[in-house]
């Protein structure tokens, strides 16, 4: 996606809070839940998000085995060529290793998760700050703020103009070989985007005139930030937000791919996962197919249910 | 000395071009040196066509835009040159409501929340619970039930959310209240009331009103004085009763002309004066008098050369006209535009359905200034407050 078209997409999102509809606000909402709950893409969005939450949170204490018990060592050998298939003991077969695959998905189902959250999070609470400062110096802090306000944003422009998966590696390339690495690589990523957005959303809500009532009332510049503007600019973040649990799960997994992820064999990740199975890819396909097909679902799930809750909130798209 | 002083104000909005560097390359003359006084219990009347400069100046006087040059003296403050806490407490003092009643409601806060945050800011109430019970009363004053104050502004009528900016002014008890086209974006029928509660407030309250409209009736019916605006600038200020009577400045004249007549004979010998030309853009305004692109009885020389400043000329007339009293004997004569009887057919001035001969009551019809006409009308349709009619309260 090249720059252009990605702030332009930033932009469009941040504008829909300025949009006519927006005005009945708490309608404005209900209106676009009732849109999704009519919207097949955001139904199967949500099933695989609820589906997926769940095996995150308790299936690690189902897990018929340990992730790294190699109770089997005597049926598989480590680069031999030879391994064990799903079997029923075995729901998915034995890795490289003799570990049961079932399990290891399981606990790494949490760790994927784990990953897209708080990776998201990082993101977003740090361009929440950024572009909250920004659209606050740019609305309320006369001219002197419209000039920190096109400073900041030069900046994240400029971040936002390097390809992200060079972001993430350079980050991590600092920071070393760690879950943390790659939760921050993949939530430096996402700042920009949230900086934007937020910034974008509030300036479009600046000019409205219960702004305008706020100051004439007197009430106090950072509050009119808080308690009016922030409020009203959410909705677009909130989209955003989904759409990043997607991108961050996927960016996640190719940095774990790319050989910068937990090299603890006892928490896997779904991109570990992939990445070791790799080596195998010739006799034991299955081995990279199961994280492979995790990663891709719960993606597809993330992003199914974003583009539906942006669809549902967008007047433009509506049909 | 009078409660609401203005001398001299001027906004003036630099235009700004460029990349990187923002450079000015012009302004926009919105508000080009205004002076006038509002005097206290009494309601100045505002009119003027769009884009004349009337909403940017009743922003200035709550400084919500930066006031260029000149003084806004709220009794015997400057509030020009307040700096910005103290400006923010004194704007307690000065209220504002606004043209569109629900885009000036944060729609995410409920009555209760909306009414106190003027409160909280300037710490009235010591808890919430006694904010409430004013809240209540204020409520009660403009015709509200208290049980709204858990609802949302989307959940009212047009003219009860004008009702809840209303009451949005008046719990802070201001001396001032500015109205920014109080009524145009409601349905007409609703129109009235809230003017009539707008009067009953203020013979309840003692209040001071600048009411800004483009509806020379509504400016009629409410004000005591009123100040015609032309491009940034007033032309001409003159008692309600003096103004309607008898016009002075040749704009006012022209604007004046285009209201129908209660009395059918009168209509009848109606003569309307057509005007020529297109508004001049307040960033690029004609040299000399701003008026004499087109006005009909501009002379040679000294109207395109020399600024007229507002002087009295009798009869409480202010007029920013070089020949004012030569135009009112009839000495002067037209130099351009057309006189034509208005009831002439293919004059249409009046975009309201209505037979003069019935000798319905100028103020009960909504005239409007020709160059508005389309304006208003497009104004009025998105406005939710035409599909369900007011609930009685
Ligand atoms: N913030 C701003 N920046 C630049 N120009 C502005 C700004 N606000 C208003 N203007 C310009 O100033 C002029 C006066 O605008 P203003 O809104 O005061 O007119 P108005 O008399 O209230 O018109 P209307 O009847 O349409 O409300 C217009 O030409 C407008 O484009
Ligand atoms: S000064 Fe001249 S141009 Fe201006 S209103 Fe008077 S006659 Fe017309
Ligand atoms: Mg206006």
């Amino acid at each position: 996606m090249s720059v252009a078209t990605k702030t332009d997409k930033i932009q469009r999102l941040a504008e829909l809070t300025a949009t006519k509809e927006t005005s009945t606000g708490a309608s404005l909402w209900r209106e676009a839940f009732r849109r999704l709950k009519s919207s097949k893409m955001a139904i199967i969005g949500a099933v695989i998000i609820a589906v997926f939450v769940v095996i995150a949170v308790v299936g690690p204490y189902l897990t018929p085995y340990a992730p790294t018990a190699q109770t089997w060592r005597g049926e598989v050998f480590p680069n031999q060529g030879k391994f064990v298939g799903p079997r029923g003991e075995n729901w998915f077969g034995l890795d490289h290793l003799g570990r049961d695959m079932f399990s290891r998905m399981l606990v790494g189902a949490r760790q994927t998760l784990l990953v897209g959250v708080v990776s998201t999070l990082i993101g977003l609470v740090a361009g929440f700050l950024i572009g909250g400062l920004s659209g606050a110096a740019a609305t309320l802090g006369g001219e002197a703020g419209k000039r920190v306000d096109s400073v900041i944003m030069r900046f994240i422009d400029m971040m936002l103009a390097l390809p992200s998966l060079l972001l993430a590696v350079s980050v991590a390339a600092v920071m070393g070989q760690s879950l943390t690495t790659v939760m921050i690589a993949v939530g430096v990523v996402q700042v920009p985007v949230f900086a934007r957005l937020l910034r974008g959303s509030m300036l479009a809500q600046g000019g409205a005139d219960y702004v305008l009532a706020a100051q004439s009332l007197g009430v106090r510049k950072r509050r009119i930030v808080t308690s009016q503007i922030v409020p009203n600019s959410l909705s677009p973040v909130i989209v955003q937000a989904t759409l990043s649990l997607a991108t961050a799960i996927i960016e996640a997994a190719a940095l774990s791919y790319l050989g910068l992820g937990n090299p603890d064999p006892a928490i896997p990740e779904w991109g570990v996962m992939l990445a070791q199975a790799q080596r195998f890819f010739d006799n034991a396909p299955m081995m990279a197919v199961y994280p492979a097909v995790g990663i891709i679902i719960t993606a597809l799930g993330f992003t199914l249910l974003g583009e539906a809750m942006r669809e549902a909130l967008d007047p433009k798209l509506r049909g | 000395m009078s409660l609401l002083e203005l001398d001299g104000v001027k906004v003036h909005f630099p235009i700004k071009k460029g990349v990187l560097v923002d450079r000015t390359v012009g302004h926009v003359y919105a508000v080009d040196g205004v002076s006038l006084k509002v005097e206290a219990g009494e309601t100045y009347g505002l009119v003027g066509e769009s884009g004349c400069g009337k909403t940017t100046l009743g922003r200035s006087v709550l400084r919500l835009v930066d006031i260029t040059e000149g003084s806004v003296v709220l009794d015997g403050t400057d509030l020009a040159k307040l700096p910005g806490e103290e400006m923010r407490r004194f704007r307690r003092r000065l209220q504002m409501v606004f043209q569109d009643p629900l885009g000036s409601l944060n729609p995410r806060q409920n009555i209760e929340s909306i009414l106190s945050e003027g409160m909280i800011a300037h710490g009235i109430g010591k808890d919430q619970e006694e904010r409430r019970e004013k809240i209540k009363a204020i409520l009660d004053k403009v015709g509200l039930p208290s049980n709204a104050l858990a609802r949302y502004p989307h959940e009212f009528s047009g003219g009860q959310r004008q009702r809840i900016g209303i009451a949005r002014a008046l719990v802070l008890e201001p001396d001032v209240i500015i109205c920014d086209e109080p009524v145009s974006a409601l349905d007409v029928s609703v129109q009235a009331q809230v003017i009539n509660l707008l009067e009953e407030l203020q013979k309840e309250l003692g209040l001071t009103y600048l009411v800004i409209a483009h509806d020379l009736a509504v400016v009629r019916h409410i004000s005591d004085t009123i100040g015609v605006m032309y491009l940034g600038s007033l032309v001409e200020e003159a008692p309600s009763d003096a103004l309607y009577a008898e016009p002075k400045h040749p704009y006012t004249k022209a604007l004046m002309s285009a209201v129908p007549v209660p009395d059918p004979e009168v209509e009848d010998k109606r003569e309307r004066i057509l005007l020529t030309g297109d508004l001049p853009s307040p960033a690029n305004p004609p040299s000399g008098c701003r008026f004499h692109t087109r006005c009909p009885w501009a002379q040679a020389e000294r109207c395109a050369t020399e600024r007229p400043q507002l002087r009295d000329i009798g009869g409480g007339h202010r007029v920013a006209c070089h020949y004012a009293e030569d135009i009112a004997s009839g000495k002067l004569s037209l130099t351009k535009g057309e006189v034509v009887s208005a009831t002439r057919e293919g004059v249409e001035d009046n975009p309201e359905p209505d037979d003069p001969e019935t000798g319905t009551s100028a103020e009960d019809t909504p005239a409007k200034i020709p160059a508005q006409a389309e304006k208003t009308a497009k104004d009025e349709k998105p406005a939710e407050a035409s599909e369900e009619p007011e609930k009685a309260v």
